[in-house]
């Protein structure tokens, strides 16, 4: 498992790492945590001149809050988000879902941002950053940079808003406090992408649910959105039997995969239980 | 079980054997400073990288490797048609049958490529990755065949896997209980119980598995002295170096084999591999030091397979539940080539379909085929494991036919421990055995009683998880073998075992075994045995292997057999090196022979306080300087055992399964197991060989599974799709054991290596099955995926085979949008 050669640069400034994109264009491949570009590099599936590394830019890294929103560097890893009190406080269901990727080893070196640009369809971050209403903010080349709603960002299967010469920085999720929150995911053996996964969020109350965001892994090209189920379950009591109704249609309009872990059938009716669990579970039922 | 940690002193009058002394050579295996194979590094070592088909099925039309020699630091590109006449052959030294059919197997393919990952070339560089950039550069073209997959197609011979054979049925073997005076005819007993009795009809898949130990395969050979030295992470250093030998033409007293420490193997390092036999000729060819290190990737294609075989299955009883009779049928899936005992795997069943019970008539047949994937070999159990799985699942079937419980059905048929010594309808003689025992320390620690009434009350009140409890009480032999046993079955060698001990003047003892510990704590146990016998501190006993010029006679590790007849031989030169002390002793105290007593190591003059210990004699008989006439220096002694017997672990696994009726996600509740081993050398050392067997066969039964797409590709390619479980996917299990000791050796041991392996399978699948079958389930295919399991609750067990899509998952897909085409991902992290 050897990579074929390439050249190493390690900026230190987001500014110098949009510089070295800017000079080696198509030849250059963003290094973050190097969870899935290092076992692409050796299994010789990609083969890029130039390796960029932003694991040396203190401004990519660490959690804050600023106002109503947590901000998260796109470098940090997933152990730090785990281990941040403000995301545990204000975006449960990141906490949540950053859990239960693989295993210690690869959350103390996969970072938030590396896994929403790759955007692999079975990460575990993209719906919760999506149910959560996120907003991405992606520098470019001069420097200027431009917020984009989690709602655009995954374009396609391991594609997303982020464009050429551009770089992932920060991700502002607005606060949910005192939301609960649950993320259900489904897989065979512990270290695994999920098969399916369900990240919901629900605010509770008086005993039926008041707003409710639902999110999707791995149940198409991109995670997915289920607002009408979000919809559904507004106004519902928090029960088994509402909930079940509620989200009876969730895998609706979903085109998921089809490998040696579940069919498409399969994984539809999948997301239908986990849906209804990860809600009561979110709701304390 | 209690795990006790050493306090030597604490202990120091403690017998050593029965002992639970903390593995002394983990320190350096579980840190990796040690001497792996691909820790070793020669002067002027040259690196090989290897050029593997990607068809499964093709012909060689052109090889063109001007561009790889003309790389940077490139020594040599080797293809078959240059290593034809120099690389031997990687042998099959188990035919089955007179007429078996064997392709020759090629390390490097000269023209015909019979499964994907066969290699075509090599380049052979300064370092490793420059050899891998250059591997890039072969170019060869290839016409590609029809392939044949599927071992039920290639029985028609419409799609040979090697036109020249003219056929893909390999062999043809059987066992049959009235021919050989064993028992009754089998067909008689089945006709019978289909008027009067109950006939259970089944047809089970054994999927094919990945032995997928945690150090891959390394070899590196050494040409520059007089003898070629090889280090390979091997299970077989001495049968690798006769297969070298026979097989190159290069004469054996010119080959050292070297397994240094070894990181595990369960079957998967019994091979001798054609990335061996190619660093062997590029080494003599070039004449300098090449290694040859595999990928992960690599390994899982190009080693050895496990199991893959379809097992059909009759039994009949009575309506009482009593066992008529029971016929098995399979068919084994070799693969490309009869591997060096693959053949023969399937065959070592024959003996353990009919397990513990009384079968009056037996009849056991296997059709060896040849396909176009990976070749099929020993893995951790070989051909015992199918057999437990095929008759206890059966045993549970006939039990939920009959209305009775699997235990109850299981005891109406079993040898009773006073039956022992027990011939069985299979022909082989068990020595002991306390089946009753086994099982009613089973149930008690289980709560089996308590775990039913929840099954009920689960049942009852249609809880969405359901609860379902396995039966597995099985037995196997291991101890391979007695020597004229394997002679009458065509087997290519003997199955004794060497030992030799060194008393060195310093009073420190060498021990030197044949066997081949890759993991399984040799040098601990071995050092407890001696240090018993010889009455030395366990500490002074060094323990030598896997090395063909200081372990020069051996027969290696695999099959159980280490302890029980490398263990042997070890008592055996202990023995006569006290009869040489004996000597000197009774020269040196002025006594008679017949006066002295030898304990704790020393030898005493009976009545007196004289006395002298062995470590002084070994001083005085290595200086000589006063022995009686006619007596030789040194006590060093040597001794080779051959078993009279296999000898018969056995025990009762109870499993308790919690299956997630919505989701069809299955999660282990409870796992007992009470096993005979016999006497037992170090109890953490078979604790740990139980628990790592349990996971393993486990997860065969939950997770594992080698699959290929329709075009001969192996889908289950990386450890993504290939799903081995961790620490984190078990649970805690609870072990116990129970001890009859074996008669057919003197330590009274039976071997453990594979007992964990071959009970637990069939005992997961059998509480899947009992939580479902108030559903109408009654099988779900291995590996039970939550999928399968949801399927086989959807279908109420009306559709037995549902398969879902046989994809990889995307993450590492060549052709997934991030990964070759840079230009449209832009900044992908």
């Amino acid at each position: 498992m050897i990579p074929a050669s390439f050249d190493y640069v390690a900026p230190t400034t987001v500014a110098d790492a949009l510089a070295a994109l800017a000079e080696h264009g198509d030849d250059a491949k963003v290094l973050a945590g190097g969870q899935s570009l290092l076992p692409i590099l050796r299994m010789r599936l990609n083969a890029p001149s130039v390796v960029v590394d932003l694991g040396r830019i203190p401004e990519l890294q660490g959690v804050s809050e600023e106002g109503d929103a947590i901000v998260i560097g796109a470098m940090t890893p997933y152990a730090a988000v785990l281990a941040s009190e403000l995301v545990s406080t204000h975006a449960g269901l990141l906490s949540k879902a950053v859990a239960t990727v693989a295993d210690p080893q690869i959350r103390h070196r996969g970072t938030v941002g590396g896994a929403l640009v790759h955007a692999d369809p079975a990460g575990d971050v993209g719906a919760p950053v999506l149910a959560l209403g996120a907003e991405l903010v992606i520098a470019g080349a001069g420097g200027q940079t431009r917020t984009v709603a989690a709602d655009d960002f995954f374009e396609d299967l391991f594609t997303t808003a982020v464009g050429e010469g551009e770089l992932l920085t920060q991700i502002r999720i607005p606060k949910h406090t005192g939301w609960g929150s649950h993320y259900e995911k489904f897989v065979r053996v512990s270290h695994q992408w999920s098969i399916v996964a369900v990240a919901a969020a629900v605010r509770v109350d008086g005993g039926s649910i008041a707003e409710a965001r639902v999110g999707l892994t791995n149940m198409g090209a991109t995670p997915l959105r289920a607002r009408a189920v979000e919809e559904a379950l507004v106004g519902r009591a928090a029960t088994d039997e509402a909930v079940r109704a509620a989200v009876a249609q969730v895998a609706e309009g979903t085109n998921p995969p089809s490998d040696l872990n579940g069919g498409a059938e399969y994984r539809r009716h999948l997301a239908t239980v986990l849906t209804r669990r990860a809600v009561l579970a979110a709701a304390g039922a | 079980m209690t795990i006790t940690e050493d306090n030597p002193t604490a202990e120091s009058s403690q017998a050593e054997v029965g002992r639970a002394r903390r593995r002394k050579e983990d320190q350096r295996l579980i840190t990796g400073r040690t001497r792996w194979t691909d820790n070793v590094t020669l002067p002027g070592m040259l690196h090989i990288a290897m050029v593997r088909s990607p068809f499964a099925h093709a012909r060689v039309t052109a090889i063109n490797t001007n561009e790889a020699k003309a790389a940077r630091n490139v020594v040599a590109v080797l293809t078959g048609a240059d290593l034809k006449d120099v690389q031997g052959a990687n042998a099959n030294a188990w035919p089955i049958s007179a007429d078996q059919v064997t392709p020759t197997h090629l390390p490097m393919v000269v023209d015909h490529v019979a499964c994907a990952g066969e290699i075509v070339a090599c380049v052979v560089a300064r370092s490793a990755a420059e050899a891998r950039d250059a591997a890039e550069l072969v170019d060869v073209d290839y016409e590609e065949l029809p392939a044949v997959l599927d071992m039920k197609e290639a029985l028609k011979d419409e799609v040979l896997a090697h036109p020249d054979l003219g056929t893909n049925k390999s062999a043809f073997w059987q066992l049959d209980s009235k021919e050989g005076g064993t028992g009754d005819d089998v067909d008689a007993a089945i006709e019978a119980a289909r008027t009067d009795g109950v006939v259970i009809e089944r047809e089970y898949r054994q999927q094919r598995l990945i032995p997928a130990f945690m150090e891959p395969r390394s070899v590196v050979v050494d040409p520059t002295g007089e003898q070629i030295t090889m280090w390979s992470a091997t299970q077989i250093p001495h049968i690798l170096r006769f297969l070298l030998a026979a097989t190159t033409g290069v004469s054996e007293s010119k080959i050292r084999v070297i397994a240094p420490d070894v990181g595990g193997g369960f079957g998967g390092k019994l091979q001798t591999t054609p990335e061996e036999f190619i660093a062997f000729a590029a080494a003599r060819q070039l004449g300098k030091p090449v290694k040859y290190t595999e990928t992960r990737s690599e390994s899982l294609l190009s080693g050895h397979h496990g199991r893959d075989q379809w097992q059909k299955l009759t039994l009949s009883a009575t309506k009482d539940g009593t066992v008529t009779g029971l016929k098995v049928e399979l068919l084994a899936d070799l693969g490309a080539y009869v591997a060096l005992v693959g053949g023969g795997v399937p065959v070592l069943g024959a003996w353990m379909f009919n397990s513990i019970y009384k079968f009056p008539a037996y009849r056991f047949n296997v059709q060896t085929i040849l396909t176009n994937k990976t070749w099929v070999d020993a893995y951790r159990g070989a051909g015992r494991p199918e057999a437990t799985f095929g008759i206890e699942r059966m045993m549970d079937e006939l039990a939920a036919e009959l209305g009775l419980d699997p235990l109850e059905l299981r005891e109406k048929n079993w040898i009773k421990h006073e039956e022992f010594p027990f011939t069985t309808v299979a022909g082989m003689t068990y020595d002991s055995g306390n089946y009753e025992a086994a099982t009613a320390r089973a149930r008690e620690l289980f709560d089996y009683e308590g775990l039913r009434a929840e099954q009920q009350r689960r049942r009852a009140s249609n809880d969405p998880v359901q609860l379902g409890i396995g039966v597995s009480t099985f037995t196997e032999m291991c101890g391979l073998a007695p020597s004229r046993v394997l002679g009458s079955l065509s087997y290519g060698a003997g199955g004794w075992e060497h030992a030799n001990i060194r008393m060195l003047p310093t009073g420190k003892v060498e021990v030197v075994t044949g066997t081949s510990p890759h993991g399984q704590g040799h040098e601990t146990a071995w050092s407890q045995i001696v240090a018993d016998r010889l009455g030395v501190p366990f500490e002074d006993v060094e323990v030598l292997h896997g090395d063909t010029q200081i372990s020069h006679k051996g027969l290696d590790t695999y099959g159980s057999r280490s302890l029980v007849v490398g263990g042997e031989a070890l008592v055996l030169a202990a023995d006569k090196v006290i009869e040489k002390a004996k000597v000197v002793a009774a020269h040196l105290l002025e006594a008679s022979a017949d006066d002295l007593e030898f304990t704790g190591g020393r030898f005493g003059v009976k009545g007196t306080d004289q006395g002298l210990g062995i470590a002084e004699i070994a001083l005085a008989s290595f200086a000589a300087h006063n022995l009686p006439d006619g007596v030789e220096p040194g006590l060093d002694s040597d001794a080779t055992y051959d078993p009279v017997s296999f000898s018969f672990p056995h025990g009762t696994h109870l499993c308790a399964m919690e299956v997630d009726t919505e989701t069809g996600a299955t999660k282990m509740r409870s796992y007992v197991c009470v096993d005979d081993i016999g006497v037992v050398v170090n109890p953490l050392i078979a604790e740990g060989q139980v628990h790592g067997g349990l996971v393993q066969g486990i997860a065969q039964a939950l997770w594992e599974g080698a699959e290929y797409d329709e075009n001969g590709t192996l889908v289950t390619g990386s450890f993504v799709d290939y799903t081995l479980p961790t620490a984190a996917d078990t649970i805690s299990f609870v072990t116990d054991r129970t001890e009859s000791p074996s008669t057919t050796n003197t330590l009274g041991t039976k071997g453990v290596g594979e007992a964990g392996t071959i009970a637990s399978t069939p005992a997961v699948v059998n509480a899947i099955v009992d939580a479902l079958r108030p559903m109408g389930v009654h099988d779900v295919p291995m590996p039970c995926t939550p999928e399968r399991v949801w399927r086989a609750i959807q279908s109420g067990g009306s559709t037995r085979q549902v398969e879902s899509s046989g994809d990889a998952q995307p993450h590492f897909d060549p052709a997934a949008p991030n990964q070759d085409t840079p230009e449209t991902e832009g900044g992908a992290q």
